[in-house]
């Protein structure tokens, strides 16, 4: 008990442990990675297209397995993972999409309840949390307008506001900015700080270089499925 | 002092709060489940009703699946009450012919006392046979315009026994009699209806499980496409944490739904049929003489109906979202 507890309380939030992940088809998108992310810490995971940044995310969210290697998160080792336990270690952790996967035949509120709704919140309680959520992208206003009347970075926001509704520990993020004007990109960038800041970790995968250099986080650099930087540096949160 | 107090004001309020809060909301627990199920079988009805002209070409289908062999089945109900009193028609009915004298057919009847296998026998003759069917039948005033009255003499006869062999050489026997036109034994003609009975029950209960077979596959595409058309929610709802039963509940409860209103239509359907065939199969259980009762679909019938329907519905949508859920999974 005390040796589990130590290592819960000692464990990184993300630790990759010499893995590498090759598709069906042979192409290896990711080879021999090892890193790790401390709790609490913001970090960016940069490199080309096709460095292999959403597969890397697509491993610690269990989108993909691993073809050789361990990840960790939070302490629990995927590899050891059952199909029933996905959905609920899923839980924990928020993702954005750079397309943002909203629901269209729902309204904004709607999409915002969904994770809670799935975990089982009553009414009341899910709504204090998803008014809350929206309060913090600024877009109380608009819980009720279906997402497709929303603009690309409004869209994006909800997408934020859902990811993060159910208070997950870990937010994951692929190229929100992707589709965004520089403006709106900082915007969404404050956003990931301050949720940084009430001690979520962070990393985002991007490959907008302008954007990383004005935060200064330690980036996580891929190039060809091999990590070229950061695998040695210590990625920790400072602030 | 007045500091302390002060602190203990403040925290109050939030120390009554938070146990209140966790009351609220208890994700995972029963009442949570059910809050979902409740949610989920509403808002499937509902998306049944917002397609309603789609939904009700399903429905229908699934009506007339239900419906056809439920309506045979009643029917075949309705015949087998002709089979029930089998113990009195162990009777053989010797029909002579028209222009057989009463003294020929008494000289009948004492000889057929005589024999050995013979217990008992009655003799009908034409003006009681014609009275019967006078007061039976309801067709006196037509008969009694005819000036020749039509209906042979009868005399019936009760067999000392119950082996069929024995039963049917004497019938054999009787026919070859003198001024006999033909023999009639009732149990003859009855096990053959029961025969068919027997055989078109087989027939329904074959139609039956074929057709429940349909059901739950006309359920299980209809379904294999609402998942097909909610693909990108499922991968969203998988993606923050759905299990398999959230993401398969809204499914299962459309093929319940599918089923359930299938099963209702059905029910009105064979009402329908029923309610048309009423007036021509009252004025035949009249002429059977009150022996026979109209057997109808029942209010448990139709329960049941809606349970089959029901489970038929569930168990097809389960079938897709077996087949077809498990391969949509976040890429
Ligand atoms: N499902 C897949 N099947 C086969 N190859 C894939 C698949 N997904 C990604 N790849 C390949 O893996 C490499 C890394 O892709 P990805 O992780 O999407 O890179 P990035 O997000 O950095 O652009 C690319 O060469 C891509 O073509
Ligand atoms: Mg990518």
């Amino acid at each position: 008990m005390r040796m589990i507890l130590s290592r819960l309380f000692s464990a990184k939030m993300i630790k990759f442990d010499a893995v590498s992940k090759r598709y069906p088809g042979g192409h290896e998108a990711l080879n021999n990675i090892s890193f790790h992310l401390e709790k609490a810490a913001f970090a960016f995971l940069t490199g080309h297209s096709g460095a292999g940044k959403s597969t890397l995310l697509k491993l610690i969210m269990q989108m993909e397995k691993a073809s050789s290697g361990q990840v960790f998160v939070n302490g629990q080792n995927l590899n050891r993972l059952s199909r029933r336990q996905l959905p609920y270690f899923r839980r924990n952790i928020g993702l954005v999409f750079q397309d943002h996967q909203l629901l269209f035949d729902r309204s904004v509120f709607e999409n915002v309840a969904l994770p809670l709704q799935i975990a089982g919140y009553d009414s009341r309680e899910a709504g204090r949390r998803v008014r809350a959520a929206l309060d913090k992208v600024g877009l109380l206003k608009k819980e009720n307008q279906n997402p497709i009347a929303l603009s690309g970075g409004e869209q994006q926001r909800v997408g934020i506001a859902r990811a993060v509704v159910n208070k997950p520990a870990l937010l994951l993020a692929d190229e929100p900015t992707g589709n965004l004007d520089p403006l709106l990109s900082a915007e969404i960038m404050e956003l990931f700080e301050e949720f940084n800041r009430v001690g979520v970790s962070v990393l985002i995968a991007s490959h907008d270089l302008s954007l990383i250099a004005k935060l200064r986080y330690p980036v996580l650099t891929l190039d060809h499925g091999r990590m070229i930087r950061g695998a040695t540096e210590k990625v920790v949160s400072d602030s | 002092m007045a500091a302390p107090k002060k602190v203990s004001k403040i925290k109050k309020p939030a120390k009554t709060n938070k146990p209140k809060r966790q009351k609220l909301s208890r994700p995972g627990s029963l009442s949570a489940l059910l809050r979902n199920h409740q949610r989920v079988a509403v808002d499937s009805l509902d998306r049944l009703f917002a397609t309603a002209a789609a939904s009700a070409l399903t429905w229908a289908m699934i009506a007339i699946a239900i419906a056809l062999p439920l309506f045979l089945f009643i029917v075949l109900q309705n015949l087998q009450q002709f089979g029930s009193n089998l113990d009195e028609t162990t009777q053989i009915s010797i029909y002579m012919e028209l222009d057989s004298s009463d003294a020929e057919l008494l000289a009948a009847q004492n000889a057929l006392n005589s024999h050995p296998t013979i217990l008992s026998t009655e003799v009908i003759n034409q003006a009681q046979a014609l009275e019967e069917f006078q007061s039976l039948s309801g067709f006196g005033d037509a008969l009694s315009g005819l000036t020749e009255n039509p209906l042979p003499a009868v005399i019936v006869v009760t067999p000392n026994t119950e082996i069929l062999e024995q039963v049917r050489a004497l019938v054999s026997e009787l026919s070859n009699i003198d001024k006999v036109d033909s023999v009639q034994y009732d149990l003859d003609w009855l096990q053959r209806l029961y025969g068919i009975l027997n055989l078109a029950q087989r027939l329904t209960m074959m139609l039956g499980v074929l057709l429940a077979f349909g059901v739950a596959l006309v359920v299980g595409n209809t379904v294999r496409l609402a998942i097909e058309n909610r693909r990108d929610e499922i991968v969203v709802v998988k993606l923050v944490g759905g299990t398999d039963s959230f993401v398969a509940r809204p499914f299962l409860y459309t093929g319940l739904w599918y089923g359930v209103g299938g099963g209702i239509l059905a029910s009105v359907l064979v009402l329908l049929a029923q309610f048309f065939m009423q007036g021509p199969v009252s004025a035949l259980a009249d002429l059977y003489n009150g022996e026979f009762v109209l057997i109808r679909l029942s209010l448990i019938d139709i329960f049941n109906v809606l349970l089959l329907g029901g489970f038929l519905g569930w168990f097809g949508a389960w079938l897709s979202v077996l087949r077809h859920l498990r391969a949509i999974e976040p890429r």
